[in-house]
């Protein structure tokens, strides 16, 4: 089953350069990375700028309305998301827990839709 | 006729969990097993009152749900696909069919319940459905037990099933390095539904007491299937010893007595040495968990044979313990109240005071109602009275609430219908 892992933290709360604490992160994602593309599980990911970036986009009566900023103004905001195929929930789980930012904000898991084609 | 159907009926629930674990292994499904398994039973209601219970009823079962399902599948009108569904579901559908002579089927009980008592599910779904799959009970009677209404509870458990299905919620037994946190999760399902029976307030007393009995069932299967696990052991022993006071804690008028007035001779003797040699097993296991010290305090409890007697030093000495291993305000509380009955009102109070600041538990009857009892035995009526007055402003249950009162008009010297 696909997994994706949603990666979520709170502004502020997530290392920054140039400490250790964030030199120690970064390690951490590079080797879960790693690892994941080597043992085939790894099927995208990416982190994502943060929500000062971010633009909304809805499209009512065929006319595009954009906003500034993400879509809803929580204290958690996703920072990035990982894809990966795996045995079961208990897998993704263990998976999701070797995420560096587990350890300071919160990883969702939703499992992938499978559209039945026939 | 009416007897061997209860016969029939007995041996299905002792078979129950481990046909529906075996058939949910070989079939994949869920649903699919446990309608497979009424079928089984429905064909056993049919056959065995005739026939005779088989030498080996648990492998009948497992053929004729088996065989039962297969039927169901070949009259269902999506067939190929269904059939694709199961294979996807397991890689062992190889493996030789099981004969009803057959005594050495392997066990799938406990995948069973931690799937039932995965993290994943919310707690009440948990709850839910390791009553229904893991101790076989209908959903009514579940439903009954927590007072929601059947079709609540069977969106529960529809749910929770729909739950396991789509997030890939694994048929299996944790990894070895995952087993300790996962049974840890297991035991407070089992708990929970110990404390459903024991302390609810509401509801049909036989209800509820099935809830404590089916606790006890399923602890004894965790410790069937996980002997060397210590917890699992503890939890046992102080659910038995808690359990064994269940007569003598009601007063005929459905009132509380607390451990102090309870006639002692009524405790369930048997029951605490079984509590007792439970934990023993469990101490000899290894590192002492909270329930083992938990079941420590039942059984000094337990051993005293009047209130004098209780070794309340020793049940301070364990609260300590605990305390270092749950930083929970209410095991504070509970030490604080020992601690009084050890060394006198006076201390119990200051250890009370040092927990004032406590928000858990300034809003908690409990905190209150020890504060009124330490102020009743250094015989401060006022202070008592107005300490009474304000646990009954917390109080939820309706018995507590009774016994409060009761003690409230005490210190007020006077029981008028009133102050009732």
């Amino acid at each position: 089953m696909q997994y994706a892992m949603l990666i979520y933290d709170e502004d502020g709360s997530r290392p920054e350069p140039p400490t250790e604490a964030f030199k120690e992160m970064m390690a951490g994602y590079f080797a879960l990375s790693e690892e994941v593309q080597a043992n085939g599980m790894f099927q995208a990911g990416a982190g994502l700028q943060g929500v000062d970036a971010a633009t909304t986009v809805r499209v009512r009566g065929g006319k595009i309305a954009t906003t500034d900023g993400p879509y809803a103004e929580t204290k958690e905001q996703l920072g990035g998301f990982y894809l990966l195929e795996c045995k079961d929930l208990d897998e993704a789980i263990e998976y999701a827990a070797k995420i560096p930012t587990a350890a300071f904000g919160c990883i969702e898991i939703r499992p992938v839709m499978v559209y039945d084609q026939t | 006729m009416e007897s061997s159907r209860r016969t029939t009926e007995a041996v299905f629930r002792d078979h129950a969990a481990f046909v529906l674990a075996t058939l949910i292994r070989r079939l994949g499904d869920f649903d699919l097993a446990e309608d497979a398994l009424q079928d089984a039973f429905t064909r056993a209601l049919e056959r065995w009152p005739d026939s005779g219970v088989p030498t080996n009823p648990a492998g009948w079962l497992i053929k004729t749900g088996y065989h039962k399902a297969i039927d169901r599948l070949r009259r269902d009108s999506n067939f190929r696909s269904k059939q694709n569904e199961i294979r996807l579901h397991l890689p062992d559908q190889m493996e030789p069919e099981v004969s009803d002579d057959d005594d050495m089927l392997p066990d799938d009980r406990l995948k069973l319940v931690f799937t039932a008592c995965h993290p994943a599910l919310a707690r009440e779904a948990r709850v839910a459905l390791t009553l229904r799959t893991v101790g076989g009970l209908s959903t009514k009677a579940i439903a009954n037990a927590f007072l929601v209404p059947e079709k609540t509870m069977a969106q529960r458990l529809v749910r929770a099933k729909r739950k396991i299905r789509l997030a890939g919620i694994p048929y299996q037994v944790p990894e070895p390095h995952r087993l300790a946190e996962r049974l840890e999760g297991v035991l407070s399902v089992i708990y929970l539904i110990f404390n459903e029976g024991y302390l609810a307030s509401e509801g049909p007393e036989l209800h509820r007491s099935a809830l404590s009995l089916e606790a006890l069932r399923l602890a004894r299967l965790v410790c069937e299937l996980l002997p060397k696990e210590p917890e699992a052991w503890g939890l046992l022993a102080m659910m038995l010893l808690h359990d064994s006071r269940r007569e003598a804690r009601i007063s005929a008028e459905g009132e509380l007595i607390t451990l102090e007035e309870q006639d002692r001779s009524r405790w369930n003797h048997a029951q605490i040495r079984e509590g007792i040699a439970a934990l023993e097993v469990a101490s000899a296991l290894g590192a002492s968990g909270p329930y083992q010290i938990q079941a420590a305090i039942a059984t000094l409890h337990a051993r005293a044979r009047r209130p004098e007697e209780t070794d309340w030093g020793g049940i301070v000495t364990l609260y300590d313990g605990l305390l270092t291993l749950t930083d929970s305000p209410i095991v504070s509380l509970n030490r604080a109240a020992a601690v009084g009955m050890h060394s006198g009102a006076e201390a119990g109070l200051a250890e009370l005071a040092r927990l004032d600041e406590e928000p858990t538990l300034i809003h908690h009857h409990l905190f209150h109602a020890a504060r009124a009892d330490f102020h009743r035995r250094a015989r401060r009526s006022l202070e008592a009275e107005a300490a009474y007055v304000e646990a009954l402003r917390y109080v939820v249950n309706p018995r507590e609430k009774a016994f409060l009162k009761r003690r409230l008009a005490s210190c007020r010297g006077t029981i008028t219908p009133d102050s009732l």
